[in-house]
This record gives structure tokens, C-alpha cells and sequence, in this order.
């Protein structure tokens, strides 16, 4: 067996220290060695987007990285969100606009969305909807997806 | 242009009934907070992973699974010589008279046949380590011959999916309706030929499966946790396999993400890994992966059917025949043979055609099983009769808009009895037709098409009018009954819990019930739990599937909410000093006018039932009420969708420029879950028409197993919708609801692909097979042009 690596990662701005093999998939450090499991695994090929995450603000597919890349990193997952428990516009969107059904793809698609937002904060459908190309929803058909992350950046730009 | 026609409603208003309100699940799954299979935990669990056949066909010579045993941390590494005594056959609930049916084990005998046949499980502390384990496990493997094509498997000299059944066909299924088929073909001035190809499909819920069992080896009992639309089929069905009774084994589906039919099952995994924890006396978890859940999970669909329609002059449509050869692939799950013959049950569409037949041949192919996926044999049904409804009118020359209504029951028809031998219960497809077809701008639509046309472009309109079956269903219909059974119990602090017998993985049945129940109760819905999905819990129920929840489920909670509120009357009156008939019940409080001013509220009424010192003689202390609802019928929700699109001459693209739906489900609890559920079906279809198919090559082997290769749609496939609705209330159940599950699926394929069709009519082009992918239009555009 290949010798552990140390690692040490800001999880939603909690500090983690950990020893991981190195083949060890960001998605399961945060789910497995974290107990964050509000992050998903939908297909481990980085095609789905169910494991979005963000690291260092950018959205990153978790099945894409191994846990020792993310060394020294800031990670934020679904359950990081919120502030104080106040929902972010996103998940709040989100709500408002029955833009779930099963809610498995939601984590992915609600972090994809912030990071989207943060790179755009007043994009037209079609911007979502491209910036969305990487996350996949077999339940809503998109356009309650496309009408939460509308709604998200409009009550932010209302303040 | 865009419609949104829902503003969400205050939740603090009544009645909540017919109200867009936010759902009551939402706030822990976009916190992150759902407990899915795979985030399931338990002290000492060990993982499960399996091996699966590379070949389609192959006799299994060996299996050295010294080395994988070898790797630490490996607790097990068995074959199905060690598990399948003790696992059962994956059982078939389908009752079809003469139907030749493979034994199907949970491993794979001495024989493989398809590619994703599990093989052997490796159980390791780890999953990372079960699966270096099943890499580390050698079989030799002796290929035999493939058949794939299920036209192919029917022609004598064909390979043998299972050499000891004599014949790759599992069934022959005739059904034959109202009147004299022949008589119909005689009399008729021109008989219609067509055939279609309803392709094979994946149903690729994001969530793969995922099963945790846990034995408590002390009480021999067994819990199970399953990602499935069908906890209560299961904990029936899979006693029969591992041999611990029902009453001992607890069936949980938590938090499911979505089904679509893949999880309506009973699959060899779940009796593999139970067998296992009880073997292994430890707690075992088995996530399937992406790839093994496209060649593992059901597929759906994969008919090809010859098609004749006899028609007069004047469009009269006198029969319909189908043949139809159903690919069930290599062996049967829980509703293999079952779902080709749905499709024969709503053959005649929404129209009234005189007499019909159908024969459907089930074979079998070296192929995953396939089954119920969203629609089960009606979008096959849809698809085709809509299609030749086109393909008659343009033979004919008629508009085929009149086509369709000059065939359409009048509403004064309903229940209206068809040759299929069903009757439909209520409806008014013109209605939603003249609907469609305002929202949509019908004129307009048409002269922009030709406009279009006329500046050189491949511009078309695609219209369906569809019917299916919801609600399922009546027993007698179902293999394993149809009924729904719920429990309504006020708690002592007038709390409301709400126990139902059917497992949403998505509809928001936590929601649209707390609405049905806090209207008819009178509580504040923040007052309403909804438990579901665990068989602890909800101990009898029917589960998911066939768009019954509301339907039939939420019928079961309406009887036992009547039954808890006559109940409350008889203490209400108790205290009142009357009888149960001077007692009026409104809004949550209890009157009794002209006897006494008293108002007695739910808080009060509840502590009397529970601290029970004041009861009349005879009436049981607390206050809950439990009721099995059995349909008399199913339901027959319609609609009718209106396409546009554009073809792209250069690269073959279809873009839908325009989309109207307009569906009837009934009276609608929570217009917003119905908008979500119409959006999410059509989504569906876009996928089928388009881009979506299962393909294996002629060696068997599955050419989409991944997202990489099995294109679902995205979000920029997704035109804007214009949506809209009639209402025709059903009168199988109080609620006069029909269900919508499936609805888009159904009505939106036939749609768009007459659209493409019509694209095409110009340059002479009457038929394609779906999916309508770029390359296949732009090959038709290039042979014509
Ligand atoms: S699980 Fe990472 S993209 Fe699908
Ligand atoms: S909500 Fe189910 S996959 Fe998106």
C-alpha cells in the first residue's frame, strides 16, 4: 500500500489534517474522511457535476481531484452555504422555484450556480443554461433550474 | 417567450390546495442534508464490490479468486457457487400465460449473458480495496454466440440467449377489441402501412442504485436500506430469496434520487448484499457505479412494431393493427413481459377505432433486462399512434388536426369504453386541443412555417393529443394489487402524522399530502409530518410507480382523515351533550348550532382522546385512523402538445423554437410540483427524440455506458415551454385527481418527432428512426438535396 500523505485542507473554514492515500478522491475526502456527505457521487468520470464543489472559489468537480491536490486549498461544500443559518440566494432560489425534485444533482447544480454568479452576477437564461452544460438533472428538465438561479440573481442585485 | 404562471404562494393561507406552495422537502436537500443510501454509516460496515462479465455470452470455465483474497483488508470474495443456494431467483411478477422464463441467480452460474452479468462480489474494509480485489479475480471465460437483434433472435438458426429454453421467444401476447378486425380490413378504401422503432433507452437517474443491509443476528432480523421507488414489493418478494420472514425484515428507502422506473425492482444486488451481512454478521454497503448501473439497472423501451391502419376516403379510421416484436433482453426482471403489453391497452390513443389487433412476440437477446421506464409501453403507444395519425392524414390529405377530432370521444361519451378493453374515465380532448392551440398561436405558427418554407428553411410542426393510464391501479389489474393503504393519527399535542404507503423519490408527496391534509383537517401545514419509505413505519403500502401516488395514496389518507374527523364528532357531541349529527366540523373546530355556543378546536378534543377520562362508553381512546383505498379504476389523464422547430440544413441540429403543453391531470394540489413533473417528463422525450439510445455492437458489448457516450439532455437542450391546462376531474376518486408523473414523457416524443417529420415532408422524406440525432438528419437532408 502507498504511503499516506498529509494533507491539510479548509473545509468550509473549518481546518481538516489528515493522512490520505494518495488515490484518494476529493469527493470521498470530504464525504468519507470529512462526514460531509451533502456532496454527490453520480458517475466518478467527472460528467455529471453531482460533485461540485468549490475550491478556492472555482467550481471543481471533486471526482476530478485527488484529496492531495487540494492541499493547502479552501474548500467549500453544500453545507457550507448557508451563513449562520441564513440559505444563500442560490439555495434559496432554489426553493422558491421547485427547482428540485430528488435533489440529488441539487448540491452540484447550487454550487456550479454561486460560481456562476460570482463570473456573471446578471446573466441571461441562455448564460445559465451554458453555464449549467456541465451538470446533468434527469428530474426537473432544467427550466425550474434555470428559473432558481434567475431568481437567486435578482435578490442578490435587489441587495 | 416565456410563461410563468405561478407566483408562489404565502404559505400562510388556506385553503393550500391548488396553490403553487414551496416543498416541505426542499430546505434539507439544499442544505445538503438528505441522507441518501450511500451516506449511510454504520459502525463495523464493511463494502461490496462486484465483478461483472466483459462478454455478452460466454460459459464460465473458472474462477481463481486466490490473489483478490490475498490483498489486506479483503474480508470475502465469493462466486455464485457459494451465494446463489442461499439468494433465490430474482423474481418476475408478471403473469403472462405460457411464458418461458430463464432462472436468473444474483451471480452468474457457469454461464454469462450480457455484458454486466454480475459474476462474483468482493467485500473488503474498504471501497477502494473491494475494488482492487474484483481486478485481482480471474475468470476464464469461453464465448459463445451473441444475438443482440431481437428481428434477428426470432429467425430460426438464431443463437440461443438460453440455449435450454429451445428459443429465444419468451411469449407470444394477442389481443384483439371491439369489433371484427378482419371485416374492418375489407371494408376499407386504403390500408395504411408504417413501422416504427421505439429504441432502447437508459433511464440514468443521477443517484445510481446503492443497498445497505445490517443483521441483527440476535433477533434474526434484517434491515435493509434500498435506493427504491418500492420498499413494500420488495420486503413481499424478497423473504422468497433469503428466507428471513417479512415480519422480520425492515425495508427503508431513504432519500431517493429519482427512479424512473430503474428503481421499480427487485434487483439481484439486494438479495446479495443482505445474504452478506447475515453471512458476514456485519453491516454491508454495495454503491453501484455509473458504468454498472447503464449495463446492470433496466433498461426501458426497445420495441419495433409493423403498423396498419384501415382507413375510408374520408379519414375514417375502421381498425389498427400492430405487430410487435419486444426485446426483454437476457432475462426478467420484476415487470419485463409485462410492460410490451401496456402498450396494447392504450393502442387506440384518444380516439374511437372500431376494432383492433395486436400481437406482441417478447425474445430474448443477450442484453440487460428491460422494463418500466418512465411511461412503461404507453410512450411506445403514443408514439405510434400519433405518428400514424399523421402518416394517415398526409396519405389521405386531410388536415390532420380533424383527423384527430373527427376520432375523439365527445365529453358526453365518457366513461367511454374502448376497443382495448378499457374504459376511460373521464375527458375533454378537444378542449385541451382548441387550448393548445391558442396558447401556441396556431395561425401564426403555421404562417411563419410557411414563410419559412418559402425563404428556403426546413421549418416544421409536430402535434399530439395524447392519453394515458395513471393511478395504478385496480388489483385486479396489478400483479401484486393496486391498492394504497395510509394512516391519519392527531397526536395528544394536535400535531398531525401522516403514514402513507407510497414512496416519492422526487414528487413531492411530502408537500401536496400536507396540503390534502391540513385543508381537510384545519391545522396549519407546518403541523403536518409526512412519514414514508420505511417499512417500520409505513408497514403496508404499495410504493411508487404508474403515477398513483396522489392519486391512489393520497385517496387512502382522505378515507382516514374522514374516518378520524367522524371519530372526533362522536366526542365532540359527547361534549357537546348531543348526538354526532347535530355536530358541524369546520375549519378545525366543532360546532353544534342551535344545542350550544361552545366551540370545541383540535388541541382540546386530542387531550380528551389521549388522557381519555372523559370518553362515551364505547369510543377507543386516541386518535388515529388507517385505511386501505382500492381503485375501481385507473385514471386517463390527456393533453395535447404543439412543437416547432427548426432544422439546420448544414449540421442536422433540431432546434425546437416553439413548445405548448397543455395537460390534464385533474384538479392540481400544487400547480408548481405539476409544472415540474410536466417539465421533467418532457425533458424525457427531448432525450428520446433526439439524442438518447442504448447501444450494444453485434458482439454485445454496451456501447453507452457512460454519460460520456448515452447523451441525457442538458440544459441548453431545453426550449423555453409555454404551459397550460384544462381541468376534467376524475371520477375514480375523491380527489378527482389523475396523476402527472408521466404525462410529459408520453404526450412530448410523438410531438416533437412529427415536428422533425414535418421539417422533412418537403424534401419527400416520410420516415426516420429515433433518435432524430444531427447525423441522421443532416445524412436524410443530403440524400434529398
Ligand atoms: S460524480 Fe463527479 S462529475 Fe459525476
Ligand atoms: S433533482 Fe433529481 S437529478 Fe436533479
Amino acid at each position: 500500500m502507498p504511503m499516506p500523505f498529509h494533507i491539510h485542507v479548509t473545509v468550509n473554514k473549518a481546518d481538516q489534517h489528515h493522512d490520505v492515500e494518495p488515490r484518494l478522491l476529493l469527493v470521498h475526502y470530504l464525504r468519507d474522511v470529512c462526514g460531509l456527505t451533502g456532496t454527490h457521487v453520480g458517475c466518478e468520470t467527472s460528467l455529471c457535476g453531482a460533485c461540485t464543489v468549490l475550491v478556492d472559489g472555482k467550481a471543481v468537480k471533486s471526482c476530478t481531484m485527488f484529496a492531495v491536490q487540494a492541499d493547502g486549498s479552501s474548500v467549500t461544500t453544500i453545507e457550507g452555504l448557508a451563513t449562520n443559518g441564513q440559505l444563500h440566494a442560490v439555495q434559496q432560489g432554489f426553493w422558491e422555484c421547485h427547482g428540485l425534485q430528488c435533489g440529488f444533482c441539487t448540491p452540484g447544480m447550487i454550487m456550479t450556480s454561486v460560481a456562476l454568479l460570482a463570473r456573471n452576477a446578471a446573466p441571461s437564461r441562455e448564460q445559465i443554461a451554458e453555464g449549467l452544460r456541465g451538470n446533468l438533472c434527469r428530474c426537473t428538465g432544467y427550466s425550474h433550474i434555470i428559473d432558481a438561479v434567475n431568481h437567486a440573481a435578482k435578490a442578490v442585485a435587489r441587495g | 417567450m416565456r410563461r410563468r404562471r405561478w407566483p408562489v404562494a404565502d404559505p400562510n393561507t388556506t385553503p393550500y390546495v391548488g396553490r403553487a406552495m414551496k416543498r416541505i422537502e426542499d430546505p434539507r436537500l439544499i442544505r445538503g442534508e438528505g441522507t441518501y443510501t450511500d451516506d449511510l454509516r454504520l459502525p463495523g460496515m464493511v463494502h461490496a464490490a462486484i465483478l461483472r462479465s466483459p462478454h455478452a455470452h460466454a460459459r464460465i470455465r473458472k474462477i481463481d479468486t486466490t490473489a483478490a483474497k490475498a490483498i489486506p483488508g479483503v474480508v470475502a470474495v465469493l462466486t455464485g457457487a457459494d451465494v446463489n443456494a442461499s439468494c433465490g431467483l430474482v423474481p418476475c411478477a408478471a403473469a403472462i400465460p405460457d411464458l418461458k422464463a430463464p432462472k436468473h441467480t444474483v451471480l452468474a452460474g457457469d454461464r454469462v449473458y450480457f455484458v454486466g452479468h454480475a459474476v462474483a462480489v468482493a467485500v473488503a474494509s474498504d471501497p477502494y480495496i473491494a475494488r482492487d480485489a474484483i481486478e485481482a479475480i480471474d475468470v476464464d471465460y469461453d464465448p459463445l454466440p451473441v444475438v443482440t437483434n431481437a428481428e434477428d433472435a426470432v429467425k430460426i438458426g438464431s443463437p440461443l440467449t438460453h440455449p435450454d429454453l429451445g428459443s429465444n421467444v419468451a411469449y407470444t401476447h394477442n389481443v384483439s377489441g371491439g369489433g371484427n378486425i378482419d371485416e374492418a380490413f375489407r371494408k376499407a378504401d386504403r390500408i395504411v402501412k408504417h413501422r416504427l422503432y421505439h429504441q432502447r433507452l437508459t433511464p440514468m437517474p443521477i443517484e445510481p442504485r446503492g443497498v445497505v443491509a445490517s443483521y441483527h443476528t440476535g433477533e434474526g432480523t434484517l434491515t435493509l436500506w434500498t435506493a427504491t421507488q418500492i420498499p413494500h414489493l420488495i420486503r413481499t418478494l424478497l423473504p422468497g430469496m433469503i428466507g428471513v420472514p417479512e415480519n422480520k425484515m425492515r425495508i427503508v428507502a431513504p432519500e431517493v434520487g429519482g427512479g424512473f422506473g430503474a428503481k421499480l425492482n427487485v434487483y439481484p444486488e439486494e438479495a446479495l448484499i443482505a445474504h452478506l451481512a447475515m453471512r458476514l454478521h456485519t453491516p454491508v454497503k454495495w454503491i453501484e457505479s455509473r458504468r454498472d448501473n447503464a449495463a446492470a439497472t433496466i433498461h426501458g423501451r426497445d420495441q419495433v412494431g409493423e403498423y396498419e391502419v384501415a382507413v375510408k376516403n374520408d379519414g375514417t379510421i375502421l381498425g389498427l393493427k400492430s405487430k410487435t416484436i419486444a426485446d426483454l433482453g437476457s432475462y426478467l426482471q420484476l415487470l419485463t413481459p409485462a410492460v410490451p403489453t401496456l402498450t396494447g391497452l392504450v393502442l387506440t390513443g384518444c380516439y374511437t377505432i372500431p376494432a383492433v389487433k395486436m400481437e406482441i412476440v417478447g425474445v430474448y437477446t443477450n442484453k440487460m433486462a428491460t422494463d418500466a421506464y418512465r411511461g412503461a409501453g404507453r410512450p411506445e403507444a403514443t408514439y405510434l399512434i400519433e405518428r400514424l395519425m399523421d402518416v394517415v392524414a398526409q396519405e389521405l390529405k386531410i388536415d390532420r388536426l380533424d383527423l384527430r377530432l373527427k376520432h375523439f370521444p365527445a365529453p358526453g361519451d365518457f366513461p367511454f369504453p374502448t376497443s382495448c378493453g378499457l374504459v376511460y374515465d373521464s375527458g375533454n380532448y378537444a378542449a385541451a386541443l382548441t387550448k393548445a392551440k391558442q396558447l401556441a398561436n396556431w395561425d401564426q405558427l403555421l404562417k411563419d412555417r410557411a414563410a419559412a418554407r418559402a425563404a428556403g428553411k426546413l421549418s416544421g410542426i409536430g402535434v399530439s393529443t395524447y392519453v394515458e393510464i395513471c393511478a395504478m391501479g385496480p388489483s385486479k389489474a396489478m400483479p401484486a394489487g393496486g391498492w394504497e393503504w395510509g394512516c391519519v393519527r392527531m397526536e395528544i399535542s394536535a400535531k398531525v402524522t401522516v403514514i402513507t404507503g407510497v414512496s416519492p423519490h422526487g414528487q413531492g408527496q411530502e408537500t401536496t399530502f400536507a396540503q390534502i391534509v391540513a385543508d381537510r383537517v384545519g391545522v396549519p401545514i407546518e403541523d403536518v409530518v409526512i412519514l414514508h419509505g420505511d417499512t417500520s413505519v409505513a408497514h403496508y403500502g404499495r410504493d411508487t410507480y404508474g403515477s398513483r401516488g396522489t392519486a391512489v395514496g393520497g385517496t387512502a389518507i382522505v378515507m382516514c382523515i374522514d374516518k378520524m374527523i367522524a371519530k372526533a364528532k362522536t366526542l365532540a357531541a359527547h361534549l357537546f351533550e348531543t348526538t354526532s349529527d347535530h355536530v358541524v366540523f369546520e375549519n378545525g373546530r366543532f360546532t353544534s348550532p342551535g344545542v350550544t355556543n361552545r366551540v370545541i378546536t383540535w388541541p382540546e378534543l386530542a387531550g380528551e382522546f389521549y388522557v381519555a377520562k372523559n370518553l362515551p362508553p364505547g369510543l377507543e381512546p386516541g386518535l388515529e385512523a388507517s385505511s386501505f383505498f382500492e381503485p375501481q379504476n385507473f385514471t386517463f389523464p390527456f393533453g395535447t402538445h404543439i412543437c416547432a422547430v427548426d432544422l439546420d440544413r448544414d449540421t442536422g441540429h433540431v432546434k425546437i423554437t416553439k413548445y405548448v403543453a397543455v395537460d390534464d391531470c385533474g384538479p392540481q394540489i400544487n400547480p408548481l410540483i405539476v409544472e415540474g413533473q410536466v417539465q421533467g417528463g418532457i425533458a424525457h422525450s427531448i432525450g428520446q427524440v433526439l439524442f438518447e439510445q442504448t447501444i450494444y455492437n453485434e458482439d454485445g458489448q454496451l456501447v453507452t455506458g457512460e454519460f460520456m457516450d448515452y447523451a441525457i439532455p442538458r440544459a441548453h437542450d431545453i426550449p423555453d415551454y409555454i404551459l397550460g391546462s384544462t381541468v376534467t376531474p376524475s371520477p375514480i376518486n375523491p380527489l378527482g385527481v389523475k396523476g402527472v408523473g408521466e404525462a410529459g414523457t408520453i404526450g412530448a416524443t410523438p410531438a416533437i418527432a412529427n415536428a422533425v417529420m414535418d421539417a422533412l415532408e418537403p424534401l419527400g422524406i416520410t420516415h426516420m428512426n429515433l433518435p432524430m440525432t444531427p447525423e441522421k438528419v443532416w445524412q436524410a437532408i443530403k440524400t434529398k438535396t
